[in-house]
């Protein structure tokens, strides 16, 4: 019955079609892909308003009026789960390009100077020392809770992981053949870089970002639940649970559906980073433990060595 | 052995070096004079200006580093703005409920996770084995302040047996302290639990994999004492540091949890200090708590050193 799934699948393939293959990747597309069209499009379909305060409505279980129920302020909780999850995805957006960026330029310009690389190397193990959740909470109290300063933090955590993996990565890629030619041809070291050591880094680093859009979500939200995170009445999954917590006996709805909310984009991220992982390199796919167990497990380790795969 | 130990404990040098300047940072990129903070807000000018003098504000930021670093290397870490104590002494106080939170949670994750890790490798690829995957990824994909509020929900709100929050001494009365730390022990420990099942079924199944075991096994060695006396002894080294591992960043993972149940332990002073601004007591949890988590891991490198001798030659520990 399963005569057809042995039939070798001819050369490279279309990067689309292997992933169309892929069921991993393509539910946890849809799931995501989902989320961010009802963050968009269902607020203003709907007319709903996350900070419009009904007080003779408060705590109220879902109905036809609320089908989320509302909150300690009356305010319709489906407009605020809606809007938190388009501030979580916004923000994490935000985080995953610029340390993307940061980290990338960071890597591989240590990869090309030996005393440059020992002084960035340093830093980003001394940054890693301090556990992911730990710093976040420190440099957002600091810099002032607020979407911007929240961004900065979340770079200045995550850039150290990233700029180490580039690195690790394109010193690896400087002993090829190909980036060995380009030099002996004469390319100049900026040509390089842009040309070869960075598409090449490129599959590596999908994965790696995947993971880091996890996290800020998940980051953010147990921010916002310490107060640390985006101000209320600001609408963001923290906030919702830190407000259903405070009424969690009344209301213990409030804390399920933002939990729900969060559990879900968690779980589909997940599944597009798995993915991802299999596609880019398909050995590691066999790995016992998957590369997510590792990256939530390190939001309260520090990350002394993880992250460079060798 | 020796310098085995002196070049593990000698790498850590330029990372507390950087640790220490980021921390010190905190205190001088945050907002607002601290004199200011401490005196309140209708302190008269000549006041304010007499306790920067006294606080050291007033002299370069180099000279300000090094005056901190060495007061921190002798143990000072400053005083609270708000507690009217030495941060040191604050976060002496917190520690003993962080501590007590943070072992409860290490036995209830090895009492789950050490049977189902090694029944799972035994029945391999059964339905017993699906099950196991399934409960770790529920355990790993579920944040632990979901968790915790899931958890306070089903057991103190619809089934009323569980305390919501609060803390009461282990030690004095250890039956209801036993009572309020029951959930953040499950919630914080299940995604411990989760990783370390996962830990010990593939090291059990790599030992079931080698040819003494098939030996034994050939000798009629019976099938359980194989697993328990041979395979789980041999894993024993991965599980070693999980445990380690784990204990140390349950320390500084607790955070979130003791402010859900109202644990007044290192994360509650942090939080409480975030609340208040009261950098100095910021600056000192953050520094212990990364000093705390290094420290144990140089103890499980070193500890790994002793056990396996190869490894003291290579230098570095394939984890």
């Amino acid at each position: 019955m399963t005569v057809f799934t042995n039939t070798i699948v001819g050369g490279r393939g279309g990067a689309f079609s292997r992933a169309m293959q892929n069921p991993h990747l393509i539910f946890g597309f849809v799931i995501i892909g989902c989320i961010a069209l009802a963050a968009v499009v269902l607020p203003g379909l709907l007319g709903l308003d996350s900070l419009a305060v009904d007080p003779l409505n408060r705590l109220k279980p879902p109905s036809v009026a609320h089908p989320l129920g509302t909150d300690n302020f009356g305010r319709d909780l489906a407009a605020r789960i809606l809007a938190g999850a388009s501030t979580s995805l916004s923000l994490a957006t935000a985080v995953t390009l610029l340390a993307a960026s940061l980290g990338v330029a960071v890597g591989i310009v240590a990869s090309f100077s030996r005393l440059l690389d020992h002084v960035i190397m340093r830093i980003c193990d001394g940054l890693m020392a301090i556990p992911a959740l730990l710093l976040a909470l420190a440099l957002t109290a600091t810099f002032g809770p607020n979407f911007s300063n929240l961004v900065i933090a979340l770079v200045i955590v995550f850039v150290p992981g990233i700029a180490r993996l580039v690195r690790a990565r394109a010193l690896a890629l400087r002993s090829e053949t190909f980036v060995e030619a380009a030099i002996a041809v004469g390319a100049s070291n900026l040509h390089i870089m842009v040309r070869h050591i960075f598409p090449n880094v490129l599959s590596v680093l999908a994965v790696q970002v995947t993971f880091i859009f996890a996290e800020t979500i998940v980051i953010e939200a147990a921010l916002s639940f310490l107060g640390a995170g985006v101000p209320p009445p600001a609408p963001s999954w923290g906030n919702i649970l830190y407000d259903g917590k405070a009424a969690i006996t009344k209301a213990p709805y409030m804390v399920l559906f933002a939990s729900t909310a969060i559990v879900i984009t968690v779980t589909g991220l997940t599944m597009i980073g798995d993915g991802l992982r299999d596609l880019v390199d398909p050995r590691m796919g066999a790995r016992l433990q998957p590369g997510m167990a590792r990256r939530l497990f390190g939001l309260i380790r520090p990350r002394t060595s993880e992250g460079e795969q060798q | 052995m020796f310098t085995y130990t002196l070049r593990r404990a000698g790498a850590l040098i330029p990372v507390l070096l950087v640790v220490s300047i980021v921390v010190f940072s905190l205190g001088w990129l945050a907002p607002g004079d601290p004199a200011r903070i401490v005196l309140g807000p209708e302190a008269l000018e000549a006041d304010i200006q007499k306790l920067r003098d006294s606080m050291g504000l007033n002299e370069t930021l180099w000279y300000r580093y090094l005056d901190w670093i060495s007061d921190a290397l002798r143990g000072d870490l400053g005083t609270s703005y708000f507690l009217n104590m030495p941060v040191s002494t604050a976060i002496g106080q917190h520690f003993g409920p962080t501590v007590q939170l943070a072992v409860l949670t290490i036995i209830y994750a090895l009492v789950i996770s050490v049977p189902l890790g090694t029944l799972a490798a035994r029945w391999r690829g059964s339905g017993f084995d699906q099950g196991i995957a399934g409960f770790t990824l529920i355990g790993l994909t579920f944040p632990s302040f979901v968790l915790s509020l899931i958890l306070v929900i089903v057991f103190s709100v619809w089934l009323r047996c569980l305390p919501v929050a609060g803390y009461r001494d282990l030690f004095s009365d250890p039956f209801n302290g036993l009572r309020y730390l029951i959930l953040p022990a499950l919630s914080l420990g299940t995604i411990y639990a989760a990783l370390i099942t996962r830990t010990v079924r593939a090291s059990v199944l790599d030992v079931l994999k080698s040819e003494y075991v098939d030996a034994a096994r050939s000798r009629g060695v019976s099938e359980n004492r194989l697993l328990f006396a041979h395979a789980l002894r041999n894993a024993g080294l991965p599980i070693i540091t999980m445990i380690g591992l784990s204990f140390a960043s349950l320390l500084s993972g607790a955070v979130v949890a003791e402010s859900i149940f109202n644990i007044p332990g290192i994360g509650s002073l942090l939080v409480n200090a975030i609340e208040r601004r009261d950098y100095p007591v910021l600056q000192g949890v953050v520094l212990f708590l990364t000093l705390i988590y290094l420290g144990l891991n140089l103890l499980v490198d070193l500890l790994y050193g002793i056990i396996d001798p190869r490894v003291r030659l290579t230098g570095t520990v394939a984890k």
